[in-house]
């Protein structure tokens, strides 16, 4: 088992909880420790329940994990909710004047903090919180000067005095439990490895700069609206218009238009907005102009719950708007890869013309993950396709040819990919429509009806298909070939699948991993012969009816021997997929729904 | 609406030309508003390959397809919103958005009102027949009390949509009125429109001959009375604007009813347009820019 440690903080909404976790966060990643948070809230501002999680360690970190090292709960609430969690060799830090224990599990360390004697509980309000912080990094064995760098910069605009109080105060809580506490047995360690700390949506958003998106646009809508607001504080200097529009339909049109125009074109949702997007995928296939869309999957269906975890939106994304079109879909297996996967949509949807769909989720979008900066990428491969723009455009550079009549938009080619001129090109002047149309881009819906050339034109496009298939890898096996287990997931569930594995074949039960990335190219064929030889395969999904077992079967008649659902709002955590591997291979059932301990 | 607009020596009716011929009913008002547009696109000599015209759909959203500059035939109602990524991404293009009554006021009305709150620099034209002509004859949003339809057979009673006042109110800077009947005027407020620099919105009565014989020609010609007629009127005037824009019945006004100069159009209010269009800026982040973005992280 890797050595990783988690420290859990609860409170209401409004209450200061994300403070205590950013100061945690910098000093762990500061230490060159790999670190994964994710934060369990509600729709509220103010009030409600609150916990975030930060689990941390010398490897890499990719999910919460399966238990929580300390706790600091910052109201009664959080305290009566979660203290049972805890296991022996954890420990919990509190304000002794508010908060009362209850009954914890030997060997479960209650760590009161005297708060009114160690700090000017009248001036600082948050000063539970401090003490909290300074208390819990000495048990965590970090030395004090990493704390007060980080509420340095964290406090440096509020001025000299209040960096001093609250350096004080974090100073106070250090020592008290240097004084009454027990430190953890294993100090955190140090690594000479650096860490950006960022959310999946900021890695999408970043992610679309690199790869040179010029126009971003949307409605805000939870849990994607993070995208939104890092484009909006960064457009000026990377130099993107972003707007906020009316509502998603206007946000897919006005992507496409832009897009339209020649520059790269992305726009966020969840599945709401998303659904009032489909009609505009339609038009970007049809017209074939390239969009890339992110769907930031909550739990839904309708407005659902807003603040919680799915992946329940992948049929959704594979029957989006009407007729058949080419498209392509992709699910970001971890927050790096939120970062990585935008400009290899770029380059796709640029190559073939068509929309590109990101299916994100909450989980990815709104949790926080230590990524390696090298993989921030800002200078990735940018392949506009066959564009032909103006002399300073930024495609390919193509020529301007001055063939005014001869150019056709739309030429049937062997695959399927024509040539696209953007607006203010001289020579190539054409109308691009949503009726089918021929070659020229003449309308063959109303007076012209045509079934030989309506044909061809379909045709043309899906040919695109084969194209899109060939150029994206086939997913690969991971982990000892002849394993007892495969498990099978896509998108978000990477990590935590991943880190059952490791689980399992400690404990003796060989297991494998099948994580898709790509859904739509599937690459049916791959995955069957991947699967040919599996002794025990189950899919791993975080929605009720098994999205993607279902779209595998109806690609490849694939079934597996058993399925792992949840779909509770809240992300597996390792022991769940074990514990329903187990008993799946006692013969127990063939679907297990594992229950979230944790209530938030 | 223009900005760093080019000009051509020569441009001709011919030019602009569609590769084919509108399949419109004959007699359509459709038909005098392109030949406006073609006709003011000569006048005010912008290359053709330099304008797009983007529209809905509907009959009179086929128009893209009957004039030979670059064109968007898009989806029902959202011609505005492609418009504006269009021209944020390529403030250089003259755009005029077309469309009808039932485009604009009905399915695409939430656009409509953005639009122009924004305003988006293009010229809006909306062929208004007071009816759903492509679906064979339903009530549309400027449909008069009263008015008999296969949707509402024994007559309409929802109140129109005035869209002079809808526009006036919603911040357009440039509200017109126009009439298919009337080539000359129209072809005026055609080159007004797309001079103004910010969103001009120009409502032309467009009869439509097959499906609604209550706004005929015949009907319109007596009441129509163009406010430059009027020495008094003054277009500045936002209030008399208002007031004009209510009147209906024996007396309908045509003409410019109003236009401001003194907003920016969006684009020219986004400082990240500053250094040119965004379709000819370099597509990578600076690399010292690219840094601090992940320092910021760490």
């Amino acid at each position: 088992m890797k050595q990783t440690f988690a420290i859990a903080i609860g409170g209401a909404a409004g209450q200061g909880v994300a403070t205590p976790g950013d100061i945690f966060a910098k000093i762990f990643s500061r230490r060159g420790l790999s670190l994964n948070a994710y934060n369990a809230y509600q729709s509220i501002i103010r009030g409600g329940h609150t916990l975030l999680t930060i689990r941390t360690g010398p490897e890499p970190v990719t999910n919460m994990g399966d238990r929580i090292d300390l706790l600091i709960p910052l109201n009664q609430d959080t305290m009566d909710r979660h203290l049972k969690l805890l296991g022996s060799g954890a420990s919990c830090i509190y304000n002794a004047e508010t908060i009362k224990p209850g009954v914890a599990a030997d060997g479960v360390q209650l760590c009161p903090l005297p708060v009114s004697e160690l700090a000017d509980i009248t001036r600082n309000k948050v000063a539970q919180n401090t003490l909290a912080i300074g208390a819990g990094l000495h048990m965590m064995g970090i030395g004090f000067p990493a704390l007060e760098e980080v509420l340095r910069e964290q406090f440096k605009k509020k001025g000299e005095t209040v960096v001093a109080e609250n350096v004080g105060v974090a100073r106070a809580g250090y020592d008290y439990a240097a004084a009454h506490f027990k430190a953890f047995p294993n100090p955190l360690p140090k690594t000479e490895k650096r860490y950006a700390v960022l959310s999946g949506n900021i890695a999408m958003a970043m992610g679309g700069a690199a790869a040179g998106v010029k126009f971003y646009c949307a409605y805000p809508m939870s849990p994607s609206t993070g995208v939104l607001h890092w484009m909006a504080a960064h457009a000026r200097k990377a130099g993107i218009m972003v707007r906020q529009v009316e509502d998603e339909i206007g946000v897919i049109n006005m992507a496409i238009g832009a897009a339209h125009a020649g520059v790269r074109s992305m726009c966020a949702t969840s599945g709401g907005g998303f659904a009032l997007m489909s009609e505009g995928l339609g038009m970007s296939a049809m017209i074939e102009t390239p969009v890339v869309v992110i769907d930031c999957q909550r739990a839904g269906p309708s407005t659902g719950v807003p603040t919680k975890t799915e992946q329940g939106d992948l049929w959704q994304m594979l029957g989006a708007a009407f007729g058949d079109y080419p498209r392509v879909i992709a699910a970001p297996l971890d927050i790096a890869d939120c970062f990585k996967l935008i400009p290899e949509m770029f380059n796709l949807v640029d190559r073939f013309q068509c929309p590109g769909l990101v299916l994100c989720d909450l989980l990815l979008s709104e949790g926080r993950l230590g990524v390696d900066p090298k993989d921030l990428d800002f200078s990735p491969v940018i392949d506009r396709g066959e564009l032909i723009t103006g002399v300073n455009g930024n495609g390919a550079g193509s020529a301007v040819i001055a063939t005014n009549g001869g150019y056709k938009r739309y030429q049937i080619t062997e695959s399927g990919i024509s040539p696209r001129a953007v607006p203010g090109v001289p020579g190539h002047i054409h109308t691009v429509a949503t009726d089918e149309h021929m070659e020229d881009g003449v309308l063959i819906s109303d007076e012209f009806t045509n079934p030989i050339k309506r044909r061809a034109m379909m045709e043309k496009r899906m040919r695109k298909v084969a194209g899109i298939e060939a150029a994206v890898r086939p997913p690969k096996l991971r982990g000892p070939r002849d394993a007892e287990i495969t498990l099978i997931g896509w998108g978000s569930t990477k990590g935590v699948i991943e880190e059952a594995c490791e689980i399992l074949n400690e404990e003796g039960i060989s297991a494998n991993q099948l994580q898709i990335r790509w859904l739509v190219p599937l690459h049916g064929e791959a995955i069957l012969e991947l699967l040919s030889n599996a002794r025990h395969t189950i899919i791993v999904e975080n929605n009720y009816s098994g999205q993607f077992a279902r779209y595998l079967r109806s690609e490849t008649s694939f079934a597996p021997d058993g399925h792992i659902r949840k779909y509770d709002g809240e992300p597996f955590m390792p022991h769940h997929i074990v514990e329903a591997v187990k008993e799946q291979l006692g013969g127990k059932t063939k679907l297990s729904v594992p229950v979230h301990e944790i209530m938030v | 609406m223009a900005t760093s607009v080019q000009r051509t020596s020569q441009l001709t009716m011919a030019d602009l030309k569609g590769r084919v011929d509108p399949d419109w009913c004959p007699g359509c008002g459709d038909f005098g508003v392109l030949a406006a547009i073609q006709k003011a696109l000569v006048e005010l000599r912008i290359p053709n390959h330099n304008v797009v015209a983007i529209s809905g759909i509907g009959c009179s959203s086929n128009l893209p397809g009957f004039i030979n500059t670059y064109g968007m035939h898009t989806l029902h109602g959202r011609a505005l919103a492609v418009a504006t990524g269009l021209k944020l991404a390529n403030h250089d293009l003259t755009v005029l958005v077309t469309g009808g009554d039932g485009d604009g006021f009905g399915i695409g009305g939430n656009h409509f009102l953005h639009t122009m709150r924004r305003n988006v620099d293009l010229l809006y034209i909306v062929m208004d027949n007071q009816i759903y002509g492509l679906t064979t004859g339903q009530t549309s949003p400027t449909s008069r009390i009263g008015m008999k339809t296969k949707s509402m057979p024994f007559g309409n009673i929802e109140a129109p949509v005035n869209p002079i006042l809808l526009a006036l109110a919603a911040g357009a800077t440039f509200v017109a009125r126009g009439f298919s009947g009337d080539q000359k005027h129209l072809t005026d407020l055609i080159k007004q429109g797309i001079e103004h620099k910010g969103f001009s919105f120009l409502d032309v009565f467009s009869p439509c001959v097959t499906y609604n014989h209550d706004n005929t020609y015949q009907w319109y010609r007596p009441r129509l009375k163009k406010l430059e007629d009027d020495p008094a009127y003054d277009a500045t005037d936002w209030p008399a604007a208002m007031e004009k824009s209510l009147l209906w019945g024996e007396e309908i006004p045509i003409g410019r009813f109003f236009e401001r100069t003194d907003v920016p159009a969006l684009h020219a209010a986004e400082p990240v347009l500053n250094e040119g269009p965004l379709v000819d800026c370099d597509p990578r982040v600076p690399p010292d820019e690219a840094r601090s973005f992940i320092e910021e992280l760490m």
